[in-house]
């Protein structure tokens, strides 16, 4: 089966540092990665083409130097990568990005034949929507199947795929036609050492590199900052609440003093209260 | 308002879209209602109050949306929480959600009935479905926001939200496409207080969708077994971190928990070291909580943590680094080791909890 | 199955990087391993950079690599405890093309190196430990890495996996090193905007200078500390025999402290915040412990061959050098179609033969002359700062009545023979 996984090279939003004048990020300040959730995406398919063969396809849309996460996909088991890159896509809200990588996907499939399966990760650290998935599904009007945990089953020549989805209570048991989209949760796999062949592999690997002009068709007033319908107005950093007010003194007046803060909110201490609060919660709500 | 001022508003008016040009025919606030075995979710009834305050602003109707199977009924209720109409799908069909089958009826309500704004909360139901229909309606949607305001002159929904993992705080405009969307993060919004004499108009969909032209199916639901955690709607978190060394350190935060009814919640760091599983994550990565009390226990208190716990009402920080970054999110905070402060900590409130129920008893 | 290589590289510092750079260059098919997240990631160096050697390899490196800034000036403190007796020579035409040194940030380099090997067409694979060498009827055939299907194989394996090389040792090359063979070295990267550091180091914007410090500065213990100007950070560092270390009963990192907070080098610290700590090994043995270099199917290089010139702290310079000799000696190899330990071993005669080996042999006594009479670094020093405070002390004592004194300062514990023994001696190792 033809599997197509998207990922997004980011900016580590754990490291990197925010000019405070400008409110923007400082990029030098933190390394590009792979998003960490398109990791479990593309370890994901590699799981699924050890099970069921096929080919593994990547697509990314961003500057140049997102080659090297897409060399760090054939690492991990990828065929084939494509990176979108032109100046044109830059500002893309999630529309306008669902709308380029859609494009992009009908062109590998004129190249490289139909896709049975797309996988996108749960989101980005630094987008951080979770949209630009189920978006590219709309776009290609294929289902999206969202916050997959498990995918439980593929039948090819039945064209089925099925597949658990988080719930906040649980999981619910889907099944979709193919192709589909799924975008997966962090933890529904492990991602694997590469071996060294992938090594070697993603060292001499080079990805298919696409502008704007290459994908034939593309209406370009849907692209980028234009094609954008949001807008980012003001930004402003996190107000921090001025700091802890310092509970000092002896251990016992410390505790003493919580226990006064917390009995204070006594209407959480009714009974079934903790109906409420989960822990006790039964499995009938 | 002085003349000029006047002046300049009808001005910027007029070159404004949404007052009278083409997206003039845009009015309206909605709510979608999200319906769980069938019970409105908390999320919806808060953003019914929060989509009554933008509603007043900008002087139009409040609206809930409701798709399923036997909902009707509820209707009384998201009059009762503050909405003037309320749109109701009801079919069998439509018994468990799928993406397909509710982004349909979301759609072409949408297209029928135009709304200027459309709520919906950040649940994974609430975040599937609003990313399809904003796809199919080509429109902006704004993710995860916190803070919701409307200005009344443009008529723009200002939806801010934190971005960059949390770095900053950024507000999300739509100028040019209707209607303007956003998902909004539980239990940030306050629900009104019921007002039962409240009622209001109701619109039913036509359903027409026939099962052979689905393409996915719900086979099954399988809620968790074992206890599940809701720790997104928990009042109490007593939230454990590498602080407390390993699984045995861990259970200091068990035991408080379970003396005050609360649910545990725990740092990536925690989960990661295997001391308590995923569902128990809170930060950028595991769940948003917004807790009355939330507990943090040596944890530092890293930007991802803070992103999914700062809007909880009252936060607790124990550390023993007195220039942990926890302490500046949190309200109280003392600078100690957990080892010798919890345990105490849990025998008070035991003593507490008993006396209270004498009390009440009494 | 298990690919195979005309050479197999491991590790991509300067001379496994100066190796790859010139096999590719040839056209031959060269991989090469390194642990590090990419090349530079994990070393150190104080950060002097000689130009000749890396300019035999990439002419004219300096208008593109990322160097910190050209060495206009060297200075040299002789430290005692308050005072210090300083020396130095700063020459403006060390300012603009060819350069002399430059001061770098591994970190950058070798990751810049690296891809110049690459663009050759060297295949670099990062994030990978190689564990052993595989050997098959006593000759290196390829390595094991620890990675899953994890073993290539190669004509040659070129050991440039840095100090103490394991790999090297597991064929049996060289013993652990002795702790009087080895300096440990730690080093902090210190944070400071250029302007500061050009004000302070009184620079012109851009240029950079070098501080080598004696005696207090190792609080005696056989070594040299070092302060580097970079682009916008300092680098500052201590390096001593691990058995004076020993000897003293000092923990390095206190030795760094004790170093950062001397009257003498604070001012030049101050608003500087700290980025990088980092500790490392450097072979200090030179001559007298040379490892065995070359085994069938194997060529050792750099630091794995100890190939440091501990007097001069020059390494990377020896490194890259080591790198191209081996690479030359590789290629006849392979149109000898011989890779036996007799054919290899011409990369051994040539290295002894470049200034490699006469360096190395000409300061074969050093590190034990003054391991074995620590009074140079213990007692000279601080009489200089002495005599110079008594000389440049206007008090009335006409200078004649000075001079006599002076030489008493040097004389009074071990008399004019003992001096006279000392100065010879350390003549000797040194000329
Ligand atoms: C993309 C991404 C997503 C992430 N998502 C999340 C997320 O969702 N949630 C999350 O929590 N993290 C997340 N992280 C990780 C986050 O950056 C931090 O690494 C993590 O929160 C640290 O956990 P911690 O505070 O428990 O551990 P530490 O940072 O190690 O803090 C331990 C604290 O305990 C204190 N301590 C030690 N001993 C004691 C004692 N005896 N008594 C009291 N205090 C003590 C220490 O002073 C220290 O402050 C994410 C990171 C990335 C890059
Ligand atoms: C504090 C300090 C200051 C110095 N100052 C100077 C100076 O100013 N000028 C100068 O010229 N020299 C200086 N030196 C010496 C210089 O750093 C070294 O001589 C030089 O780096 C040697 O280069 P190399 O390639 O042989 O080894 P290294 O630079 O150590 O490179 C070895 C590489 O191999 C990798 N590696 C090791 N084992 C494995 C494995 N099993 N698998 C895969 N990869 C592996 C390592 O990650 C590393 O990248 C200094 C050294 C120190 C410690
Ligand atoms: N620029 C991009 N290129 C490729 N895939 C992307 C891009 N942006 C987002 N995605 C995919 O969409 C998922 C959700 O992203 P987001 O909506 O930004 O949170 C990511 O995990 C990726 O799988």
């Amino acid at each position: 089966m033809h599997i197509v996984v998207c990922v997004k090279q980011v900016p580590d939003t754990k490291i990197i540092k925010m000019n405070p004048k400008t409110n923007t990020m400082d990029r030098a300040s933190a390394p590009a990665i792979m998003n960490p959730y398109d990791v479990y995406a593309m370890e994901e398919a590699s799981l699924l083409k050890e099970k069921y063969g096929g080919s593994i396809s990547v697509l990314s849309m961003g500057p140049p130097p997102a080659v090297s996460t897409l060399k760090k996909c054939v690492e991990m088991g990828a065929d084939d990568t494509y990176l979108i890159s032109d100046r044109r896509f830059a500002g893309a809200d999630t529309l306008a990005t669902s709308y380029a990588l859609a494009e992009a996907l009908k062109k590998i499939m004129q190249e490289k034949g139909a896709i049975d399966l797309i996988i996108s990760g749960k989101q980005t650290i630094d987008g951080d929507t979770g949209q630009v998935g189920p978006g590219i599904a709309r776009r290609l009007d294929i289902p999206p199947l969202t916050f997959v945990q498990k995918v439980a089953d593929v039948d090819l020549s039945a064209r089925k795929i099925r597949v658990h989805r988080k719930r906040e209570d649980g999981y619910e048991v889907v099944e979709s036609s193919l192709p589909c989209l799924i975008s997966v949760e962090s933890g529904i796999n492990e991602p694997r050492y590469s071996s060294l062949p992938n090594m070697i592999k993603a060292a001499r690997h080079n990805p298919v590199v696409w502008t704007v002009d290459d994908l034939e068709g593309i209406d370009v007033t849907q692209l980028g900052l234009k094609g954008s319908p949001t807008i980012v107005g003001k930004v402003w950093p996190p107000e921090k609440s001025g700091g802890a007010e310092m509970i000092e003194g002896s251990v016992d007046d410390q505790i003493s003093k919580v226990v006064e803060l917390v009995m204070a909110r006594k209407e959480l201490f009714q009974d079934g209260s903790e109906m409420n609060d989960g822990t006790t919660a039964s499995t009938n709500d | 308002m002085t003349e000029q001022q006047q002046a300049q508003t009808t001005r910027r008016a007029r070159s404004n879209p949404a007052v009278d040009g083409p997206l003039a025919v845009y009015r309206g606030v909605w709510v979608y209602i999200e319906v769980n075995d069938g019970k409105i979710a908390p999320v919806s009834l808060e953003l019914l109050g929060a989509g009554r305050q933008l509603a007043d602003k900008l002087d139009i109707d409040l609206a809930g949306v409701i798709v399923g199977y036997q909902v009707q009924g509820l209707c009384e209720e998201v009059f009762a929480f503050g909405a003037d109409v309320c749109y109701v799908a009801d079919d069998p069909i439509l018994e468990r959600y799928r993406s397909e089958t509710y982004m349909k009826v979301v759609v072409d309500l949408v297209e029928q009935y135009k709304p200027e704004i459309l709520l919906y909360g950040a649940t994974s139901t609430g975040k599937d479905l609003a990313s399809a229909v904003a796809t199919d309606l080509k429109t902006g949607l704004t993710a995860d926001t916190t803070i919701l305001d409307v200005e009344e002159e443009t008529r723009l929904l200002q939806a801010s939200r934190p971005a960059f993992g949390g770095n900053i705080m950024a507000t999300i405009l739509c100028k040019n496409n209707r209607p303007q969307m956003a998902t909004v993060r539980p239990r940030v919004m306050k629900s009104l207080t019921p007002d039962r004499n409240r009622s209001g108009k109701i619109i039913e969909y036509p359903v027409q969708i026939n099962e052979e032209d689905l393409k996915t199916r719900v086979l099954d639901i399988v809620k968790n077994v074992q206890r599940s955690v809701k720790i997104d709607e928990a009042e109490i978190i007593v939230a454990g971190g590498k602080g407390l060394k390993d699984e045995r350190g861990f259970q200091l935060v068990h035991q408080l928990a379970e003396t005050l009814g609360a649910t545990v919640g725990a740092s990536r760091d925690a989960v990661e070291a295997g001391w308590i599983s995923h569902q128990h994550q809170v930060g950028q990565t595991g769940a948003t909580v917004t807790p009355k009390i939330y507990f943090a226990i040596g944890i530092s208190g890293a930007i991802q943590h803070l992103v999914g716990m700062q809007n909880s009402q009252m936060i607790i920080a124990i550390n023993n680094d007195p220039d942990a970054p926890i302490f500046q999110a949190a309200h109280y905070g003392i600078v100690g080791d957990a080892f010798e402060i919890v345990p105490k900590l849990n025998e008070a409130f035991e003593q507490a909890l008993q006396q209270k129920e004498v009390v009440d008893i009494g | 199955m298990a690919e195979k290589f005309d050479v197999i590289i491991v590790g991509a510092g300067p001379a496994g990087t100066s190796c790859a750079y010139e096999l590719a260059k040839a056209g031959l098919n060269v991989i090469m391993f390194e642990r590090g997240e990419y090349p530079g990631s994990k070393n150190v160096m104080g950060g002097v950079l000689y130009r000749k050697q890396m300019e035999e390899i990439i002419p004219e490196f300096w208008k593109e690599a990322p160097l910190e800034r050209p060495v206009v000036e060297q200075r040299f403190w002789m430290m005692d405890e308050e005072s210090m007796v300083t020396m130095g020579y700063k020459g403006l035409e060390w300012g603009k093309e060819p350069y002399n040194n430059f001061t770098v940030l591994r970190a950058k380099f070798d990751q810049w190196f690296a891809q110049k090997a690459v663009e050759q067409g060297a295949l670099l694979i990062n994030e990978t430990v190689v564990l052993e060498c595989i050997v098959e009827d006593h000759k290196v055939v390829g390595v094991r890495t620890d990675r899953p299907d994890g073993d290539v194989y190669a004509d040659v394996v070129v050991l440039a996996d840095g100090v103490n090389s394991l790999l090297a040792k597991s064929l049996g090359f060289h013993k652990e090193l002795r702790p009087d063979e080895v300096a440990l070295a730690v080093m902090e990267v210190l944070k400071m905007p250029a302007e500061k550091i050009e004000e302070r180091f009184n620079l012109e914007a851009g240029q950079g200078c070098t501080i080598e410090m004696f005696g207090d500065a190792t609080k005696g213990i056989l070594g040299t500390a070092f302060l580097y100007t970079n682009k916008d950070s300092l680098n500052i560092g201590v390096g001593t025999t691990l058995s004076g270390l020993m000897k003293q009963k000092i923990r390095p990192y206190d030795l760094l402290e004790y170093l950062k907070q001397h009257p003498m080098v604070r001012p030049f610290l101050e608003g500087s915040e700290p980025t990088e700590y980092a500790a490392h090994l450097i072979p200090e043995g030179g001559y007298k412990s040379l490892p065995k270099m070359v085994g069938n199917g194997v060529i050792v290089v750099g630091d794995a061959a100890q190939l440091v010139n501990a007097v001069h702290r020059e390494g990377s310079n020896m490194a890259m050098k080591s790198g191209r000799i081996a690479a030359e000696t590789i290629k006849l190899a392979k149109d000898a179609g011989d890779f036996s330990e007799n054919m290899l071993d011409s990369y051994r005669v040539k290295l002894m033969e470049s200034f490699v080996g006469q360096d190395l042999k000409k300061y074969k006594d050093v590190t034990d002359t003054f391991e074995h009479h620590p009074q140079y670094f213990k007692d000279y020093i601080p009489r200089l700062n002495r005599a110079a405070s008594k000389f440049f002390t206007v008090n009335g004592t006409p200078k004649k009545q000075k001079q006599k004194e002076i030489m008493q300062l040097f004389t009074e514990s071990k008399g004019k023979l003992g001096v006279l023994q000392d100065v010879y001696r350390a003549w000797k190792v040194m000329k």
